[in-house]
């Protein structure tokens, strides 16, 4: 008879403690009751400012928190424990629902906490802890938009960090903010005078107003609108307020139980997490442990593997003490704060590069004689982060101004410095020994593979450029050479193509290659050619590089026959259209089947019937769907407000737009997109390389979306951007991809691998960081521009026809060996048994 | 087996074959041959038939090196076959049927016995 686990709250602390301990029990002695406040299950709350970004919930959703498929665990949503008695050993709920518990784990988080501003109570002052807090702040922003239109004006009180990404979020939403803090500086705990007066600077560039050594006298109602009085005279008039001036440890329940709770708030537990009762436990923001409270996710997490292994028996770790080290992007401008920050230890000294024009600020902390690292402040630019927070405590390996210097000579860490102690992944509590293990001893060969086994850089990711160090230093070689034949990756071979104009592989692989090439830099090389608009990829020597689905403008089936797709963009087909293909179908004995792109596939053509078959297409109208080659494939769409009671765009136009545009696209794998009309995602556009879904207001850009074997769910470039914005993002999106992924790179892999991942190609395509945007958008019209259809090209080519035969000395005579069988109707392929093998 | 047993079957004029292309040629017995012609000019002939998954394919893949021996990938599931030999890079247990191939009065020639 399993023991129950009373788990109290659903926030990232409580849900990771359930995964924790429903992956360790293996012999199955725990059943889980979780019962928790908010109506949604465990989300990343560490992204909550993203919200804004889509507004949709499940984007923000952690893996794996329904429970649908583990009948060990049940959650209860939207009912918050209300008391527990500890004598009867039972939890009772809001709705009065009592359960009886073994053990009780407390992780009920922390409340907002509102200072005592008289005026606090009126409407139109939220708090910024919650989805549904986010759904209310834009509620009440649309209503002003509404009500009078124009830039809306919010007041932020508080101007940490969460405060700042709530002046995000009001941005986001089309709001003018003011930031109001107490201190004299913006992010007072984590940044010092200099640090937060750059960082000032770089905020207010970004129409965020700041008040700083301020406090708020009063709000007062005017109508609908409020009026916030600020201690240094200045009246705002504003739309809504938001309080984010810090947090409390949620710890009420455990109080009103009779267990101990700090001066300051938060239950007192003990290393294990345990507090006076030995059957509870509280972990996370709510928890008080070594007189500490931590309002960092990677210190909970901590905190819930104590207590699953304990729980388990697994691991008899302790909770000692949390890195408070901190790495973030803020309105864009990134902030990392690490050890002693603020110089407290006794002697410490300071090193600081300050650079207003770059906007760049960095401080290391040091030892009385230099030899210790003991914190630093970064803020403009936090990439020497990574490798400077492993050092924290340790002795430097050379001068320390050289490690922040403006780089000339590298300039930060190198990991060879750092024992084998460190801990590289501060999310995931992973040492450099573990990591070094892994390559060395587990084989782990590329970052995917170290990601994988030791969970380093899953988090934040901010440790990922340390991972490669690593395995560079380990003797891994990253090899990035395309095959035998080039040392080149893909990229690189791009580069070269473009910036020197060659345009045949015969020069490439004279000038920068060894041998005659293969079967994988010759359809790497034509595609390449091809991305750069070289003409037909059947003209001379071009024909012999591709693959021989390019080669016949055709997919190879396994018995020697092809299929054949016509394009239907959009999925939209006139019935005369259908009839032309169902006879093509019927007049040359194909095998029809639908397509999940919105096509049909035209199956069991022998090479001679090609060409005859083609014709007929063409002269419909139909044009190549390049279902054979690595390029844009369709453009599913959903029927959209044309047809649809739901639909709030013409998905259908869209895509038909979007599928013209990027035709015959050559890439390094093939691109699949989809446009749905609503929210409802009905063309399934977030499983895509490209999606859009339409909302009131405009598209929602998707990228790296992938089905498949590796199902990932497509992120979020840009949001509600009109038509012609969101067109030229996916100009330079595709354009950046199909110059810089390896070969056959799916645009998931692609953006997985990028260093910075997202964040950097939005950095790129939209902010233009790389200043090469001209040139993408340049590229693509060029592509648009030179679009002819290869297939009706081929057949005004007689050349070209003349090598859509089975054999040279036989023209006509089909291949002897191809032969079919009927099924369900239709005829398939007979399978080929294997010849002799002689050996 | 000697040069006197071999027939020889024109195939196609020099010219149509190009350096790095495969043409599929159906033998009189009903065997089929891909002749390929590397960058150098040179021809080889190999039995059409893919051993991996016996489709008659080999003369549409592409024609290079690996390592230096010339070989051709099966379009198939790209194993590569020695092109002089025949046998399989991948596999050495496996390999396919090699012919004479040669020019006569400006036409390629297959032989079979």
């Amino acid at each position: 008879m399993p023991r129950t686990l009373v788990v109290v709250g659903n926030g990232m602390v409580g849900h990771r403690l359930v995964q924790a301990v429903r992956e360790r029990d293996q012999a199955g002695a725990w059943r889980v009751v979780v019962l928790a406040e908010e109506h949604r299950p465990a989300y990343d709350r560490v992204a909550l400012t993203s919200y804004v970004d889509g507004w949709d919930p499940a984007v923000l959703s952690l893996p794996d928190n329904t429970f649908d498929h583990d009948d060990a665990v049940s959650l209860h949503l939207g009912d918050p424990v209300t008391s527990i008695d500890r004598e009867a050993r039972e939890v009772v709920t809001a709705s009065g629902r009592h359960v009886d518990y073994d053990a009780l784990v407390l992780a009920t988080g922390s409340r907002p906490f509102v200072p005592p501003v008289p005026g606090r109570e009126l409407d139109g002052c939220f708090v910024y802890r919650t989805i549904d807090d986010l759904d209310a702040i834009r509620e009440r922003a649309t209503q002003a938009v509404a009500a009078r239109g124009g830039r809306r004006s919010a007041m932020v009180l508080g101007g940490g960090l969460l405060g700042l990404e709530a002046a995000k979020a009001l941005r986001d939403m089309g709001l003018s903010p003011h930031v109001v803090e107490l201190a004299p500086r913006l992010m007072p705990l984590q940044v010092d005078d200099g640090g937060g007066g750059l960082l000032r600077g770089l905020i207010e560039d970004l129409d965020v107003t700041v008040h700083t050594g301020t406090s708020t006298e009063k709000i007062v109602p005017d109508g609908d609108r409020l009026i916030a009085r600020l201690s240094n005279g200045v009246e705002l008039d504003l739309d809504l307020v938001v309080f984010s001036a810090g947090i409390r440890p949620r710890d009420d329940l455990a109080r009103d139980a009779g267990l101990e709770v700090g001066e300051r708030g938060g239950i007192v537990v003990d290393s294990n997490c345990r507090t006076g009762d030995p059957d509870v436990y509280a972990i996370g923001e709510c928890a008080r442990v070594g007189d500490m409270v931590y309002g960092l996710v990677a210190p909970g997490y901590a905190m819930a593997d104590v207590v699953a292994g304990a729980l388990t028996d697994s691991h008899a770790d302790e909770f000692t003490g949390a890195d408070m080290s901190t790495k973030l992007k803020l309105l864009g401008v990134d902030v990392a704060s690490f050890g002693d920050a603020h110089a407290a230890t006794e002697g410490a000294r300071e090193i600081v590069f300050a650079d207003a024009l770059a906007g760049t600020y960095k401080k290391l902390v040091v030892s009385s004689g230099g030899e210790t690292l003991l914190g630093g402040v970064l803020v403009g630019d936090a990439t020497p982060y990574a490798s400077l927070r492993p050092m924290v405590g340790r002795a430097l390996p050379g001068e320390p101004a050289k490690l922040i210097a403006p780089v000339s000579d590298g300039g930060g860490v190198g990991v060879d410095a750092l024992p084998d102690d460190a801990q590289i992944c501060s999310c995931n509590a992973v040492t450099k020994g573990t990591i070094r293990k892994s390559i060395v001893e587990d084989g782990c060969a590329d970052v995917a593979a170290v990601k994988k086994c030791t969970k380093a850089g899953t988090s934040c990711g901010s440790c990922v450029p340390v991972l490669k160090q690593l395995l560079n230093a380990c003797g891994v070689e990253q090899s990035k050479a395309l095959c035998e034949h080039f040392s080149h990756s893909r990229a690189e071979l791009f580069e070269i193509a473009r910036v020197t104009g060659i345009a045949s592989f015969g020069e490439l692989i004279t000038k920068h290659g060894t041998g005659r090439g293969c079967d994988i830099c010759k359809p790497a090389v034509a595609s390449i050619l091809a991305s750069l608009g070289n003409g037909h990829i059947l003209d001379g020597e071009q024909a012999t590089l591709q693959d021989t689905n390019d080669k016949f403008l055709a997919n190879l089936q396994r018995n020697g026959t092809y299929s054949v797709v016509p394009r239907v963009p959009g999925g939209e087909i006139t019935p005369d259209k259908l009839m032309v293909i169902a006879e093509v179908a019927r007049d040359y004995g194909l095998y029809t089947k639908i397509t999940g792109g919105q096509r049909i596939d035209l199956f069991g053509a022998p090479v001679e019937d090609l060409p005859a078959i083609w014709k007929r297409l063409v002269e419909a109208g139909f044009e190549s769907g390049h279902a054979y080659g690595k390029a844009l494939r369709t453009v599913k769409s959903c029927v959209g407000s044309t047809w649809c009671r739901y639909g709030v765009q013409d998905s259908v136009g869209l895509a038909i737009e979007l599928e013209l545009r990027y035709r015959g696209l050559r890439s390094p794998h093939k691109l699949k997109s989809a446009v749905s009309g609503c929210a409802r995602e009905c063309a399934e556009a977030r499983g895509k390389d490209f999606g859009v879904i339409a909302t009131e207001n405009g598209w929602n850009l998707y990228v790296g979306g992938n089905g498949g074997m590796m199902p990932r769910h497509a992120d979020l470039l840009v949001s509600e951007v009109d038509k012609d914005t969101l067109i030229r993002t996916i100009d330079r999106f595709l354009m950046f991809y199909i110059r810089t992924a390896d070969r056959l790179q799916r645009t998931s892999t692609w953006l997985e691998s990028l260093d910075g991942g997202l964040d950097h190609v939005r950095d790129v395509v939209v902010e233009d960081s790389l200043g090469i945007c001209d040139e993408l958008e340049r590229q693509m019209a060029q592509h648009i521009q030179d679009y002819t259809d290869e297939w009706a090209a081929v057949l005004d080519d007689p050349v070209k026809l003349a090598k859509f035969t089975s054999f040279v000395n036989a023209p006509g005579t089909p291949d002897p060996t191809i032969s079919f069988r009927p099924e369900r109707g239709q005829k398939v392929p007979v399978m080929l048994g294997t010849p002799g093998v002689r050996t | 087996m000697t040069s006197i047993d071999i027939a020889w079957l024109p195939v196609c004029r020099d010219e149509v074959l190009a350096p790095e292309h495969g043409v599929a040629v159906l033998l009189p017995g009903g065997e089929q041959a891909a002749v390929f012609r590397t960058h150098d000019g040179d021809l080889h002939a190999l039995s059409n038939v893919d051993p991996f998954s016996g489709a008659a394919v080999l003369a549409r893949g592409i024609v290079g090196d690996l390592a230096g021996v010339p070989m051709v990938a099966s379009p198939m599931h790209k194993q590569h076959f020695d092109l002089r030999t025949g046998v399989c890079l991948e596999d050495p247990e496996v390999s396919v049927r090699v012919y004479p191939v040669r020019i006569e009065g400006g036409m390629i020639m297959v032989g079979s016995p």
